[in-house]
């Protein structure tokens, strides 16, 4: 059966067995770190493609169909365009804070990458904190936007950084506070023990109506935090033109975008881990034969299709609804969202003690 | 034209929270002014606004008017006036039928012409298709100002039809130019009926669907109920008509008070909601699109036979005085104000278009609200700038 | 109301004002310096003129007998009512000034400052009387008759 366990395995017994452990374990961080670029790469070129379709889909319209076969080449030749394009650099900004800013969102992408588990086996580094570390790290992107708006010293560009800040520190919490239920059932902070509990059934359906709580709660938090529709208020473009990047062009805008996708599916990544059991196929009580086929389906396909369901939805959801207004964003969190939620994890809390999920 | 703008200082070293930008001309302590426009995404056109602003809430809304003024009343002084009525296509360019319709009837009014009822039935049938399509166009647009792009293809998908009859009689989708004093250009195309017939079949389902999309979600609700309450005074007061004042509970509906052609014959209703919210606003263009398709369904199997033009000079010469026409666009009232000396080319035109009057009632709604409330309230006043700036 | 009572009416406050009744509404030519309250008078007392639906001035220099004319023109109607009304001011075409209305109705706010764009009518004590649609730096009222602009104008 094919497996990236497998790879994994055997190339570390290699290069452990080929050089000293010194440079094995260099060697094993260049290997990863051009996987995770050139894994952001194709993601970027994979989720915009994703977005145009879905989205043309929803429009009753074709989308990108021309270059290569069924326009599939279309985001290829547009990150080329963008590639040839110059990086303007206004004038009256600041240009350091500018010219780091998308690097700083770029890296903040990167840097979750690590925990999450790509298959059975699959994975970067299987920290003991693992989720504690995605909460922590994920906050550092809205540096890099509050960075960019600041230093473009463009009205629009630092309204809509404002927005951003206080939108992303808000949701935050309840997004941390769906992450923490999935901590309490599970009983630890690392991915692989998390994803180990949901051997016998995913979360979702274990947790009984909290969970599912927990899980819309989750999805509702993460989609305002990657800043996506209806909570796009930081680039609001009917109001705000493009609000943080308004001055970016180019690869500076293009890696704006592109951190913009990665952190859809990391957030989605770490929803299908937490509630969908990330790499674990589906299984259904004691129905013997099905459990055994679903075995067969490799566990990256489990995961990355639980991940690029959630991230249909995520799009659904942006081509579906209206924008909601600055006051109404903060609102729904504070007074709807956050008490829910903390409700919610003392409902959790209390089915985890006396183990009353399945 | 280039035009010099103070306020945005952009050549400033200073970060945007710094003295130089914050204190910029006519801003106190703490407050922002931004431009909005002439090239931004909800301004749909050359329309610039100058909003200042206290943290995310407006203090002061001003328009500055004129990137695209063409000064077409001066134009049509040296027009004849079998010429000038196709010129107002370029004003209010969505409802470009209807302009011509109120010129044509001033016209009309200073000759003291009869029209035949058949020119009078196409006449209306034809404006009606005008406003759906303008109100189509409007509601995709407004949806999109507040971050729903999808509805704008849906509009966009029963306006393309609407554009297909037009084509078919008038020779063109837009600027159809289908106007002449006394009566139409040429009769209608042997399909229209039929067409014209499928179509509100089929539209009829899609308002519904356009409820189910827009109008009943909840975050769509929560963005315009409540934002941007005009009065009714003041909507008197401001001069405006059509579905703004109409969704402040103003009885204002031209093809009710003061009817032409056919509209007395026709049965049905003004809308009228009494909120002045952008909800209201909203309301009032939705329910106008059924009865809309209510006046066509009357009239498309009762096109009476006869010509569909009166006989008229070649040269139109209206005698000495003053003509005044008011006629019901998708926008609101447009008048059309005739000073002839008579001659062949009008002494003095003057066209009274709604954006206008609609416009300057901006600034009244919108302070105090938030930046996003301005698109929601800009969104429902359905302006269209070359009607403001003429 | 009637033209023919809404005449009555006025002629109890501007007995001197001039008549017109040739057109569809009845028009009213008042003097110059009766014009502030006389608007006042429209608007709050019998005839209850509360919408101001049009108001534009014409140039009258281009005829034989109007060489120094501009006339005002302001449109009413009645909400309350339905009843339209024409009003007429004379002013000087070399010195043109009249009082503005826009505190008695908020939309000739605007429509004055359009008027005094592209005609040149001083309106005295308007709270914000600057070119609305052409640029500050213009020269000359277009809708003038004798306006000269031999790059943009064509004339037929």
């Amino acid at each position: 059966m094919f497996s990236l366990e497998n790879i994994t395995d055997s190339s570390q017994k290699w290069l452990y067995a080929t050089f000293n452990s010194t440079i094995a374990l260099v060697l094993q961080c260049v290997i990863v770190m051009l996987l995770v670029i050139s894994l952001f790469a194709v993601l970027g070129l994979v989720l915009v493609l994703m977005e145009r379709k879905v989205a043309a889909r929803m429009q009753i319209r074709l989308g990108p169909n021309r270059v290569g076969p069924k326009g599939m080449l279309q985001t290829a030749a547009d990150t080329l365009k963008l590639m040839m394009k110059e990086g303007l650099t206004p004038d009256g900004a600041d240009k350091f804070l500018f010219n780091l800013a998308p690097f700083v969102v770029m890296i903040a992408g990167m840097l979750i990458m690590a925990p999450i588990a790509f298959a059975k086996g699959f994975q970067i580094w299987d920290i003991n904190i693992g989720v504690l570390y995605v909460s922590a790290v994920s906050s550092v992107s809205v540096i890099g936007i509050l960075m960019a708006g600041w230093a473009s010293n463009n009205k629009y560009s630092l309204l809509g950084a404002m927005r951003s800040g206080a939108q992303i520190v808000s949701y935050e919490l309840s997004a941390g506070f769906s992450i923490v239920s999935i901590v309490v059932l599970a009983g630890s902070l690392q991915m692989s023990d998390i994803i180990a509990s949901q051997q016998t059934g995913w979360w979702l359906f274990r947790g009984h109506i909290p969970a599912i709580i927990a899980f819309v709660i989750f999805i509702i938090a993460v989609t305002a935090e990657t800043n996506r529709a209806p909570f796009d208020l930081a680039e609001a473009e009917s109001e705000l033109t493009a609000g943080f990047h308004t001055e970016y062009s180019g690869m500076k805008f293009a890696l704006f975008f592109l951190a913009e996708y990665i952190n859809i599916f990391i957030v989605c990544a770490i929803g299908a881990t937490l509630f969908l059991g990330g790499w674990m196929p589906l299984h259904v009580g004691h129905w013997k034969g099905f459990n055994h086929v679903m075995d067969y389906i490799p566990s990256s396909l489990w995961f990355l299709g639980k991940t690029f369901f959630l991230i249909f939805l995520i799009m659904w959801f942006r081509w579906t609804f209206p924008r909601l207004r600055v006051d109404q964003l903060l609102s729904l969190e504070w007074k709807y969202l956050l008490p829910i939620s903390m409700f919610n994890l003392l409902l959790i809390t209390l089915i985890a003690i006396m183990g009353w999920h399945f | 034209m280039y035009r010099e703008t103070k306020i945005l200082n952009v050549d400033s070293k200073v970060s945007p929270i710094g003295g130089d930008l914050e204190g910029a001309v006519g801003a106190d302590e703490g407050e922002l002014v931004i431009n909005v426009g002439p090239q931004h995404p909800a301004t749909h056109g050359v329309l610039h606004l100058v909003i200042t602003l206290q943290g995310e809430t407006i203090q002061k809304v001003e328009p500055h008017l004129g990137y695209i003024h063409r000064s077409i009343e001066k134009m049509c002084e040296s027009l004849s006036y079998r010429q000038f009525i196709y010129v107002t296509s370029r004003m209010d360019y969505l409802s470009a039928h209807i302009n011509n319709h109120g010129c044509a009837l001033c016209v009309e009014k200073g000759l003291q012409l009869e029209i035949p009822p058949r020119a009078q039935v196409i006449r209306v049938l034809m404006d009606e298709l005008t406003r759906i399509a303008s109100h189509e166009l409007w509601w995709g647009a407004m949806a999109m100002d507040l971050g729903a792009f999808t509805p704008f293809f849906y509009a966009f998908r029963e306006r393309e039809t609407i554009n297909d009859i037009m084509e078919e009689t008038c020779g063109a989708r837009l600027t159809m130019n289908y106007m002449v004093p006394g009566g139409v250009m040429y009769d209608i195309h042997p399909n229209f009926q039929k067409r014209v017939k499928d179509f509100i079949q089929l539209f009829n389902n899609k308002i519904d669907e356009y409820d189910d999309l827009v109008t009943n979600n909840i975050i769509f609700q929560n963005r315009t109920k409540g934002v941007g309450i005009l009065s009714a005074a003041d909507a008197i007061s401001y001069g405006c008509t059509g579905p703004v004042a109409r969704g402040s509970g103003v009885t204002c509906d031209i093809r009710k008070l003061y009817p032409y052609e056919v509209y007395d014959k026709v049965a049905f209703d003004e809308i009228i909601e009494t909120a002045g919210d952008s909800y209201a606003r909203y309301l009032v263009r939705i329910k106008e699109l059924r009865q809309s398709v209510r006046i066509i369904e009357q009239l498309i199997d009762n096109i009476p036979d006869g010509d569909f033009q009166a006989k008229t000079k070649a040269v139109l010469k209206l005698p000495r005085g003053e003509f005044y026409s008011r006629i019901e666009t998708a926008r609101g009232e447009f008048g059309v104000y005739i000073v002839s000396e008579g001659g062949t080319t009008p002494y003095r035109i003057k066209f009274r278009s709604p954006g206008f009057s609609n416009l300057s009632a901006l600034d009244h709604m919108s302070r105090g609200s938030k930046i996003g409330d301005l698109m929601a309230i800009m969104g429902t006043l359905d302006l269209v700038i070359p009607d403001i700036d003429r | 109301m009637t033209n023919g009572e809404i005449k009555q009416h006025i002629v109890t406050v501007r007995p001197n004002g001039v008549f017109d009744e040739t057109g569809e509404w009845l028009q009213v030519q008042v003097d110059i310096s009766e014009w502030k309250t006389f608007a006042q008078w429209l608007r709050n007392d019998a005839l209850q003129m509360d919408f101001l639906f049009c108001l534009t001035g014409i140039d009258w220099s281009a005829t034989a007998t109007g060489k120094t004319l501009l006339t005002m023109v302001y449109h009413f109607t009645s909400t309350v009512f339905r009843h339209t009304l024409v009003v007429k001011v004379k002013l000087d075409r070399n010195n043109p000034e009249i009082e503005t209305v826009s505190d008695i109705w908020r939309t000739a706010e605007f429509h004055e400052r359009e008027v005094f764009d592209l005609f040149g009518v001083k309106f005295l004590h308007h709270p914000d009387l600057r070119r609305l649609v052409l640029t500050d730096d213009f020269e000359g009222y277009p809708l003038r008759k004798d306006f000269e602009d031999p790059i943009n104008m064509i004339k037929l």
